[in-house]
């Protein structure tokens, strides 16, 4: 953190800072010493702002031209596409854009598990960001909701059926969330108003989660504390933004070509027909970023209990700073763990496939298999192995191996390969 | 000391006291914030349909409409009616007789919503290996009086409130 007091230069900003320290704040931004071996693993804080900030804006747009009624959503939805001047433009950046929300969060998520950026003391920024993954998760499957076609509707009544899996005040819920006696006009119109709600709850968290991250200063790839500021450290701006814009033009690209090129092949082809209420899908699939959660759902031949497992699967990463006995953050320096902690990416991958299979057969037993995995790695893996494992030395400070070689080269070269 | 112990009670009282007039104030501005989200009285008013059935053949079924939600009705051929009625109760995960989920004497009609219970999806006439319904979304089974008999569905295929008007018309609701 930089201590030193900024004073603005003209007497105006001076006036006005003294007021309102808006100047103070951006220069406590611009100079934010940002450890300096951060890796591109850490441009995805950027992206998902980037992203958040591009659904706010088309979503604002879209608005403007779609109608949330349940006789009128699915031809203002082809209105858009059709007349709406670049409303095609706009819909396919609006509907990519939430995949590649997920894509981004999914990344940034993984990326805390790997180097333990969810430890002390950083456990509130994580669990600010996991009530910003639910968030994204409520306002995604809400928003799925709005064209009305055939997965808008029967996705709408698999995920809101599922609070009537409680005992005794079920189906008092599931009337109360729809406003009718199944998935109808009213439920189309609240879930339009909650989802232009949930983005602005989203941006509120966003700069908690920042306000959070600034007090302990960023996480790094050794995942040790700032030794000395001066050698560890560079000021956020230039030298992250610079990094930060290079990676999300990357990203961009990849973005422009889903929007330009494959615009619906992350969607439901079904979600073209207009819902019917008389008629099921064949197969009623969630979109791709939910699929290891239905996965889990699934793989329990209990309605309640399956509905329990999913839900649990996302809670248990509110506790995960706990169940994690390792005083070691990176898993740079961690043999064991770095082998688990692949082998649940596998595991979620592959929750996420057969999530989009039927549920039957050899995928009903891997949807098994994966569940199992999934919860073990939390309360059984990451406990035990931080309690037992042998970690690799660790630096003396972010800047000693790279610039002194410190005083055991050999330490310095293993940290060296793995970053 | 006791001069004291008087002034704090009187404070606690009026903390009580405000923290109830407040907690009640509250809740009576919460409860119609949530209460609007129920169904409305446009939504009760589609609380009854009546349906003709008397064009329905033996052995087939329609579907109708109540309350946003299809509603199955089957005129069964004595054959399957007696398939239902040979099933052991033990045998089922919910256990309910045959002769419980028809209006007495008109065993050949099974009016029931349409509705899996467990997630809400429609299931398919003539499937599965009960030769009743199938649900396609997570694999329920279910019999030929709509009742589970494999898969995640906790429980049978709901029976609607209905009643014979004549022996042409039903009213469901």
């Amino acid at each position: 953190m930089s201590e030193h007091e900024y004073v603005p230069k003209s007497k105006a900003a001076k006036w006005f800072n003294d007021r309102l320290p808006l100047l103070t704040l951006g220069a406590h931004l611009t100079d934010y010493p940002t450890p300096k071996n951060l890796n591109y693993w850490w441009t995805f804080g950027g992206i998902l702002t980037f992203c958040l900030i591009t659904q706010i804006v088309t979503g604002i747009v879209l608005a403007m031209h779609y109608v949330a009624h349940a006789d009128l959503a699915f031809a203002s939805v082809e209105h858009i596409m059709r007349d709406v001047n670049y409303g095609w433009l706009i819909r396919y950046i609006h509907s990519n854009g939430a995949s590649m929300f997920f894509l981004a969060v999914y990344i940034h998520i993984f990326r805390s598990l790997f180097y333990g950026s969810y430890k002390s003391p950083r456990e509130v920024i994580w669990i600010i960001g996991l009530m910003i993954y639910l968030l994204m998760m409520a306002a995604a499957f809400m928003g799925y909701v709005l064209p009305w076609g055939q997965m808008s509707f029967w996705g709408a009544t698999v995920i809101t059926n599922l609070f009537s899996a409680i005992p005794l005040v079920g189906d008092s819920i599931t009337t109360w969330l729809w406003g009718a006696y199944s998935v109808d006009n009213p439920t189309l119109n609240r879930f339009f108003s909650l989802h232009y709600l949930i983005p602005f709850l989203i941006l509120g968290l966003v700069v908690l989660h920042i306000w959070a991250l600034h007090v302990p200063g960023n996480n790094n790839p050794v995942g040790i504390d700032i030794k000395k500021p001066s050698k560890d450290t560079v000021p956020f701006h230039p030298y992250i933004t610079i990094k930060d814009a290079f990676a999300l033009l990357v990203f961009m690209i990849i973005f422009a070509g889903f929007v330009f090129f494959t615009p619906n092949v992350l969607g439901h082809s079904d979600n073209y027909i207009p819902a019917n209420p008389l008629v099921t899908p064949a197969h009623i699939v969630p979109e791709w970023y939910l699929l290891p959660f239905y996965a889990i759902l699934r793989s329990v031949p209990d309605k309640l209990g399956g509905v329990i497992l999913m839900f649990s699967a996302i809670f248990i990463l509110f506790v995960l700073p706990w169940l994690d006995t390792s005083k070691v953050r990176s898993a740079v320096f961690r043999p064991i763990y770095r082998q688990f902690f692949w082998i649940l990416v596998i595991d979620v991958l592959m929750l996420g496939y057969v999530g989009a299979m039927p549920a039957e057969g050899v995928y009903l037993v891997l949807a098994r298999v994966g569940t199992i995995y999934y919860f073990l790695h939390f309360i059984v893996v990451m406990p035990v192995v931080g309690y037992l494992e042998k970690t690799d030395p660790i630096p003396m400070s972010i800047s000693e191996p790279v610039l002194s070689g410190g005083a055991e080269p050999s330490i310095a070269r293993k940290v060296d390969d793995k970053v | 000391m006791s001069k004291e112990e008087k002034k704090v009670n009187r404070r606690d009282f009026l903390f009580t006291a405000s923290y109830t007039v407040g907690a009640v104030g509250l809740g009576a501005v919460i409860w119609p914030m949530i209460d609007q989200m129920n169904p409305d009285k446009a939504q009760q008013a589609l609380a009854t349909t009546e349906v003709d059935i008397s064009s329905i053949e033996p052995g087939k079924s329609i579907t109708v409409l109540w309350r946003g939600k299809p509603i199955f009705i089957k005129k069964r051929t004595s054959e399957e009616i007696a398939e239902a009625r040979a099933v052991k109760l033990d045998d089922l995960p919910d256990p309910q007789k045959d002769e419980d989920r028809v209006k007495e004497g008109k065993d050949e009609w099974l009016v029931m919503l349409g509705v899996c219970t467990h997630l809400g999806c429609v299931p398919l006439k003539d499937k599965g290996d009960f030769n009743g319904w199938f649900c396609p979304c997570h694999g329920s089974h279910y019999d030929v009086s709509g009742r589970i008999r494999k898969g995640p569905a906790p429980t049978n295929m709901e029976i609607p409130k209905f009643e014979f008007v004549n022996s042409n018309t039903i009213k469901i609701g």
